[in-house]
């Protein structure tokens, strides 16, 4: 189970209305490398997962993706809050309000609504773990995309803060990985040696 | 150190907060690593005090914890809110 903590894993205080900014930070909300994605992606691959440092490791990052998603709503929001129709007509973000107003809503930059598609959850912890360090990275990519869009330091702050958990996550997944090969390594040495015996 | 303002005291929180979170990733996979270990445990102590000192002064920061009256939880402004957060630039800073 989850309990709320009242408050962010790092500050939005976001004081310049953005909607052009807002229609593609919405990509890491309902995206297909967005934090919703990256969070059910771990919660759902723990349950087969193997080894306890691998488990801790889905379980917490997965609870910690939580927090980024809550992170880049509050951006989309704090982007929207006070702008004006002009301000959503010139900067683009017509399409979306016309949909979802100024709610936040999961869907990718380009329109297309969250699908668990865009995670597996394979059941080979191998695999799933293989899937997690490409996931981080494509993570990074989009923060980077998205730094180079962003000249307001109030977005620009926490956008950089996202992309370096990105990277401490795939460092994490990838020790993770190390542990799950060396316990199947040493599982079929010792199924191995039994069957010769 | 004393931070009695309330943005200060939020601020410092979440600075230990997300100093717990990274050592606690970090020790998942380094879970023999001592120093890391006592780092930790240094960092939740500090920091629970410090929510007690934030429950007494400006409410509920988590459920499980005590309410005035009338219910404290419900309280605006919440975490995605702008008026919620605090500035990054500050007088307090973190030291353990
Ligand atoms: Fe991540």
């Amino acid at each position: 189970m989850w309990i709320y903590d009242k408050k962010l894993e790092y500050p939005i205080k976001i004081s310049r209305p953005d909607p052009k900014m807002a229609s593609v930070i919405i990509t890491q909300y309902g995206g297909p490398d967005g934090e919703m994605a990256a969070s059910l992606r771990y919660l759902s691959q723990r349950f087969s997962m193997i080894t306890p440092q691998a488990k801790a490791t889905l379980l917490d990052i997965g609870t910690e993706e939580l927090a980024h998603l809550e992170m880049v709503g509050a951006m989309v929001q704090q982007l929207t809050k006070n702008a004006t129709i002009e301000e959503i007509e010139k900067g683009g973000f017509a399409p979306y309000y016309v949909d979802h107003g100024k709610g936040v809503y999961a869907a990718s930059a380009s329109g297309v609504p969250f699908t668990a598609a865009y995670f597996q959850s394979k059941g080979d912890p191998r695999t799933d773990l293989f899937e997690n360090l490409a996931a981080e990275q494509k993570a990074r990519s989009t923060y980077e995309y998205l730094l180079n869009l962003a000249d307001d330091p109030d977005v620009i702050q926490p956008l950089k803060f996202l992309r370096e958990r990105e990277i401490v996550h795939f460092q994490r997944f990838g020790e993770a990985l190390r542990y799950v090969q060396e316990y199947l390594e040493n599982k079929k040495r010792f199924s191995y040696n039994k069957t010769r015996s | 150190m004393i931070c009695v303002n309330r943005d200060e005291l939020l601020k410092v929180i979440t600075a230990l907060d997300f100093f717990a979170i990274d050592l606690q990733l970090y020790l998942n996979t380094h879970p023999t690593d001592r120093e890391a270990i006592q780092k930790y445990n240094t960092v939740v102590k500090r920091t629970n005090e410090l929510r007690e000192q934030f429950h007494k002064s400006f409410g509920m920061l988590t459920p499980n914890t005590t309410s005035d009256y009338p219910w404290q939880w419900i309280e605006d402004p919440w975490p995605w809110e702008r008026n919620f957060n605090f500035e990054l630039a500050g007088e307090c800073n973190v030291d353990l």
